[in-house]
C-alpha cells in the first residue's frame, strides 16, 4: 500500500526537540525521526515505550548459569568423576569453587550475545540489509521527521513550517 | 541549616546506654579462672548440643601453640579461658572497628569525588562531611583498643604476647614489623593523616562557601588527590595490622583491597540511607531520586567487586589448599558455617537481586531495605575476619556482641547528626553545584 508521507527537515536537534513536542501536542502521529546520532530524550518526547533490552538479557544470563551448571555437573560429577589433583568431584557444590570463573564467563557470554542478536532481530539489521533512511543527509548534519499524511497536506506543511524546518518535502512512500 | 531532632538524640542516648549496660555485663560474665571456662563451656553445651561441643585441636594452630603432645588438654584449658576472655573484647574491637570503617569509606569516597571533580555529587557533599566526623572519635576508640591490647589486658593479638613469640620462629621471623611499638607508631600515623585530611578539607569545604573565588576548591581538589594515595597505602597496611595479624601465621596479598571493599560499599551505603532520611525530614529539597539511583548503582557496583575479592582470595586458597595458608579457611567454614556463607548471601545474592532493576534503585524504601542488609553482611564480614582468631569456636552472637553494635550505633548517629549540624547541608559556592542541583539521570 502506497501513502504519502511528508518530511521535515531540521539541522538542529533542540530545533527538532521542540518540534516534535509541538507535533505531539498538535496530535499527529510521528511516523519515525531519522537522526546522524542520539538525541537524548527525543525517545520520552516522541512517547516510545520504554524497551524490554535489559530483561531479556537478564533471562539469556540466567540461561547461561544453567548451561555451565548444567554441563559441568554432568561432566565432572556424573558422567566420569576422576580425581584430578585431589580436587573432590564427589558432589557439585564441593567443587564449585573451580567452576565459579566458567558459570560466570557463561552467563556473561550468553547474556551479552543473545542480547545482542535480539537487538538485530527486533531493529531489523543484518548484513546486506538495504538502508532504509530517506535522505542522505540524515547520516551527516541533517535530522528527519517523517509524518503520515491523511487528507490533512496543507495543515501539516503549516505545522511543520513553523516549527523550524529548514526544507520540507512530500513523498510517496511504501509502507512494508 | 539542619537541627537534629529530640527524637533521634534521645535514641541514640538510649542504644549507647543499653549498648554500655551490656557491654559491662560482657566484660563481668567472662571468666577469670580455667575452672569458670571450663563450666561455661559445658552449660553452653547443655543448650546448645553438638555445634560447640566438638573438640577442635586446630584452632591452636592458628595461635602458634607449639605446646600439643602430653600437655595437650591443660594447655587446650587455658586456650579456652583465653578464648572466653576475649570474647568481650573481640565484640568491642569489631563493633568499634566497623562503625570507624564506614566513616573511613565514606571520607575515601568523599576524596574520591572531590578528585574527580563529579559533576553529581557536591550537593551530598555535606551529608558525607558529617559521615566523616565520626573518623575522630572512632579512630581514638580503636586506637585506644590497640593501646590497651598492646598493655596486655587482652589477647586479640597473639604476636603481642612476649612469651608466645619466644617459642615460635615464625613470629620471631615478622618480629621486625609485628612488634608492639611499631603497630603503635603506624596506628597513628595513619590516623593522623585520615584525620589531618578529613578535618583540613572540611574547612576548606566551609571556607569555599565564603570566599570569592576557587581557590579553596582548587586546594581541595589537589589534597584529596594526593589523600587518595596515602590512603590507599595506609588503608592497606592497616588492613594487614589491625586485622589480618590477628592471624600472624596468614598472610594474604589481597586482604588490604578486600577490607577496602568492605568498607567502601558500608560507607556509601551508610551516605544512601542518610541522604534519604534526611530528605524525608524535608532537609535536602535539591537532592532528586537520580543522586538515590547513583548511590545505588555504588552500592550494587561496590558489593559485586567486593564479592570479586571474597571469592579471588577464597578460591585462590582453596584452589592450591598450601596447609599454611588453607587453615585460615578451615577454622571458618568448620566454626563459622553460617556467619561465612551466610555474609556471602546478604553482601552479593541479596543487593545483586535487589539493586539491579533500575527503577528499584529509585524507590527510597527499597534502598533502605537492601542498605541495612548490606551493613550487616558487612558486620559479618568483619565478625569473620575478628572471631576466628580471638574467640575461635566458642563464638556467638550474644550480649557482648550486640551490646557492642548497639553502643557504637549509638555513639555514630549521634556523632554524625551532631556534626550536621554544624553547617548548612547545601555547600553555596562549589563550581559544581549547579549541576548537581540539575542531575538527572
Amino acid at each position: 500500500m502506497a501513502s504519502k508521507v511528508i518530511h521535515a527537515y531540521y539541522d538542529d536537534d533542540d530545533v527538532l526537540m521542540h518540534a516534535v513536542k509541538k507535533v505531539k501536542a498538535a496530535k499527529h502521529h510521528i511516523e519515525e525521526v531519522y537522526c546522524p546520532f542520539p538525541v537524548h530524550g527525543l525517545d520520552k518526547a516522541m512517547g516510545l515505550a520504554p524497551t524490554r533490552i535489559a530483561i531479556t538479557s537478564f533471562i539469556y544470563g540466567c540461561l547461561g548459569l544453567s548451561v555451565a551448571t548444567v554441563m559441568m555437573n554432568y561432566i565432572m560429577i556424573q558422567d566420569w568423576p576422576q580425581d584430578i589433583g585431589g580436587k573432590p568431584s564427589f558432589s557439585y557444590i564441593e567443587n564449585m569453587p573451580a567452576f565459579v570463573p566458567i558459570m560466570f564467563e557463561l552467563t556473561v557470554f550468553f547474556a551479552a550475545h543473545l542480547m545482542v542478536i535480539t537487538f538485530y532481530l527486533r531493529s531489523r539489521l543484518w548484513p546486506f540489509k538495504e538502508a532504509e533512511n530517506p535522505d542522505v543527509r540524515t547520516t551527516d548534519d541533517h535530522f528527519v521527521m517523517e509524518v503520515e499524511i491523511h487528507d490533512n497536506e496543507d495543515e501539516l506543511w503549516d505545522l511543520l513550517r513553523n516549527t523550524g524546518a529548514v526544507e520540507i518535502n512530500i513523498s510517496e512512500k511504501n509502507s512494508h | 541549616m539542619y537541627t537534629f531532632s529530640n527524637r533521634l538524640k534521645i535514641g541514640s542516648f538510649i542504644l549507647m546506654a543499653v549498648g554500655a549496660l551490656c557491654i559491662v555485663t560482657g566484660f563481668l560474665s567472662a571468666p577469670g579462672t580455667v575452672e569458670e571456662a571450663k563450666a561455661i563451656v559445658a552449660s553452653h553445651s547443655d543448650g546448645h548440643g553438638e555445634s560447640h561441643g566438638e573438640e577442635v585441636g586446630h584452632v591452636a594452630e592458628s595461635h602458634g601453640a607449639v605446646a600439643h603432645g602430653e600437655e595437650h588438654d591443660a594447655s587446650h584449658d587455658e586456650h579456652l579461658l583465653h578464648q572466653l576472655q576475649n570474647r568481650p573484647w573481640a565484640a568491642l574491637y569489631v563493633a568499634a572497628f566497623f562503625f570507624f570503617m564506614i566513616a573511613l569509606g565514606v571520607l575515601a569516597f568523599y576524596a574520591l569525588q572531590r578528585a574527580a571533580q563529579a559533576g553529581w555529587s557536591p550537593l551530598l557533599f555535606r551529608v558525607m562531611e558529617g559521615i566523616t566526623a565520626y573518623v575522630v572519635p572512632g579512630g581514638i576508640v580503636v586506637f585506644v583498643i590497640l593501646v590497651l591490647s598492646v598493655m596486655h589486658m587482652n589477647h586479640l593479638f597473639v604476636w603481642m604476647d612476649a612469651d608466645v613469640v619466644a617459642h615460635d620462629k615464625l613470629l620471631q621471623g615478622k618480629s621486625g614489623y609485628l612488634n608492639p611499638i611499631f603497630f603503635l607508631i603506624r596506628a597513628a600515623i595513619f590516623l593522623g593523616g585520615w584525620i589531618l585530611y578529613r578535618e583540613y578539607s572540611r574547612k576548606l569545604s566551609l571556607r569555599q562557601d565564603e570566599s570569592n573565588d576557587n581557590s579553596n576548591f582548587k586546594l581541595n581538589f589537589k589534597i584529596s588527590a594526593a589523600f587518595l594515595v596515602f590512603y590507599l597505602i595506609s588503608e592497606s597496611m592497616m588492613s594487614w595490622d589491625w586485622i589480618m595479624s590477628v592471624d600472624p601465621h596468614w598472610f594474604s596479598t589481597l586482604f588490604g583491597w578486600y577490607v577496602f571493599a568492605s568498607m567502601f560499599v558500608s560507607g556509601i551505603t551508610v551516605i544512601a540511607m542518610v541522604t534519604i532520611y534526611l530528605k524525608s525530614r524535608g532537609y535536602l529539597e535539591e537532592v532528586n531520586d537520580s543522586h538515590v539511583h547513583d548511590l545505588a548503582k555504588f552500592m550494587f557496583g561496590i558489593s559485586i567487586f567486593w564479592t570479586y575479592l571474597w571469592f579471588s582470595q577464597f578460591m585462590l586458597i582453596w584452589y592450591a589448599n598450601i596447609p599454611e595458608e588453607v587453615t585460615y579457611f578451615i577454622t571458618r567454614i568448620e566454626d563459622y558455617n553460617l556467619p561465612f556463607f551466610g555474609m556471602i548471601a546478604m553482601n552479593f545474592i541479596f543487593p545483586i537481586l535487589l539493586l539491579m532493576n533500575s527503577d528499584y534503585k529509585r524507590i527510597n524504601w527499597f534502598v533502605i531495605l537492601a542498605g541495612i542488609v548490606i551493613l550487616a553482611g558487612h558486620y559479618l564480614d568483619i565478625f569473620n575476619m575478628i572471631m576466628p582468631a580471638t574467640v575461635g569456636d566458642q563464638w556467638f552472637i550474644g550480649i557482648p556482641e550486640i551490646g557492642s553494635i548497639l553502643f557504637f550505633a549509638g555513639f555514630f548517629i549521634f556523632w554524625v547528626f551532631r556534626a550536621l549540624t554544624t553547617a548548612p547541608l547545601q555547600p553555596k559556592r562549589n563550581p559544581f553545584i549547579e549541576e548537581s542541583r540539575h542531575f538527572h539521570y
